[in-house]
């Protein structure tokens, strides 16, 4: 049986970085299988989880004087809740990695610690009959896990409770960038050349100019809404997240132009209009998207906002398109 | 959750209460604290703080929760492919979170 550690190297932290800034994030695997920490028993606790290396370090890194078994069962990589919400964390999955890992002959007790979050996925009271072991729901953290199990096996209400932390909402931001470049590098382009549209019919020197601002602005906008709306989100007014994104978006675009433009921006209003325009539209987007990653959306919360996000979204940008082009006539 | 509120009237949830065995795994998993029991039997006490994760309805032995079947995660991106394969007929692959 693998014994690990319950202390990180620098690759596991190399490799943490890597997927969290999204470089390898859907292939950063563990094998599925038993595992063992400290010097594991047949009367030792086991433990499951996902075979994301991510939740795997999350878990074993919270360990340390604990004797457990981590039972990895395959969910293609991906995290507990995710793969739960996918089904690929299931009941059906444990019963099979408890059947091929033979635990029964490893272990005397008859019972699986599952993560609570795991439970979109596993019928913890289907478990006996289809492996032979009962589940039970421990702590939605894994650094609560300790608490736990000095407790007999007691969560209470704080660890059986979600949260989104500063801390928490910050780690998701990396990711929400980095894979924001293809559609950066279309916008950038297409920025780009109807800057060049002018009196002049077309003209190299005002795509340059031009192009700058537009980029200056689509970076802006990826501050607003990928970035500060994320950090903010408490304090940000009303709940819809396009509208959260579009006011962050509106306010950061007003403050950069009176920053970097303030004695020419009331020169050219419809291009100023244009830019603020462009940035709330886009970190509009960008915030509704960050759904994605929010622990508290419905889905069917989402569906209507989107609804109306994408309107404002979708006409917001055609008018600043069109103001931009426009602008460079005025 | 009480720091986050997301749109009210939103989340599609039912419980029935006269198939309900009040053994409290809805309780006990949500993760958002939406349930308790009374006199031996589920109540929705914040029908609003719900997140449509089906971590009751996986867990309730007797069927007695509904929640919205639609699965994935909320993200924009995925919503969009998924109203845009209605409208061309081809299947989405999911996004990977």
């Amino acid at each position: 049986m693998p014994l690990v550690s319950t202390s990180l190297r620098w690759r596991d932290h190399l490799g943490t970085i890597g997927a969290r800034s999204g470089s390898y994030r859907s292939n950063y695997k563990v094998i599925p299988g038993l595992y063992g920490v400290g010097r594991p028993g047949p009367e030792s606790p086991v433990l499951v989880t996902a075979n994301y290396k991510l939740s795997f370090d999350a878990l074993r890194r919270e360990l340390p004087g604990i004797d457990a078994w981590i039972l990895v069962v395959d969910t293609r990589g991906i995290n507990v809740w995710c793969a739960a919400g996918k089904k690929s964390f299931s009941t059906d999955e444990v019963a099979y990695q408890v059947k091929s890992t033979r635990l029964a002959e490893i272990v005397r007790h008859r019972e699986l610690i599952l993560p609570q979050l795991a439970a979109v996925g596993v019928a913890a009271g289907r478990l006996r009959k289809a492996c032979g072991f009962n589940g039970t729901f421990g702590p939605i953290r894994a650094a609560d896990i300790p608490a736990y199990l000095h407790r007999d096996r007691q969560a209470d209400e704080a660890m059986r409770t979600v949260t989104f932390r500063a801390g928490e909402r910050a780690v998701l931001i990396p990711v929400e960038i980095c894979l924001l470049w293809k559609p950066f590098l279309a916008a950038t382009v297409i920025l780009v050349l109807i800057s060049g549209i002018g009196p002049e019919v077309y003209s190299l020197n005002a795509a340059w100019t031009r192009g700058i601002r537009g980029i200056t602005a689509s970076l802006l906008a990826v501050l607003a809404g990928a970035v500060l709306t994320p950090l903010l989100l408490p304090w940000i007014p009303g709940r819809q997240f396009w509208l959260k994104g579009a006011l962050v978006g509106g306010l950061t675009a007003m403050t950069a132009m009176a920053a970097l433009l303030p004695t020419t921006w009331a020169a050219n209003l419809p291009a100023t209009i244009a830019l603020v325009l462009w940035i709330a539209c886009v970190a509009s987007y960008l915030a509704m998207n960050y759904t994605g990653s929010t622990p508290y959306t419905s889905l069917s919360g989402v569906g209507l906002e989107m609804r109306r996000g994408l309107a404002f979204q979708l006409g917001g940008t055609t008018l600043a398109l069109g103001l931009w082009i426009w602008s460079a006539f005025a | 959750m009480k720091d986050f509120r997301y749109i009210d009237g939103a989340a599609i949830l039912r419980l029935d209460r006269e198939t309900c065995i009040g053994c409290g795994n809805c309780v006990t998993v949500c993760p958002h604290r939406i349930f308790e029991l009374q006199e031996h039997k589920a109540i929705i006490v914040d029908p609003d703080g719900c997140m449509e994760c089906g971590a009751c309805a996986t867990n309730c032995p007797v069927a007695a929760i509904y929640v919205n079947p639609d699965d994935g995660c909320g993200c924009a991106a995925l919503i969009i492919n998924r109203w845009l394969s209605r409208i061309t007929g081809k299947t989405v692959s999911g996004c990977n979170c």
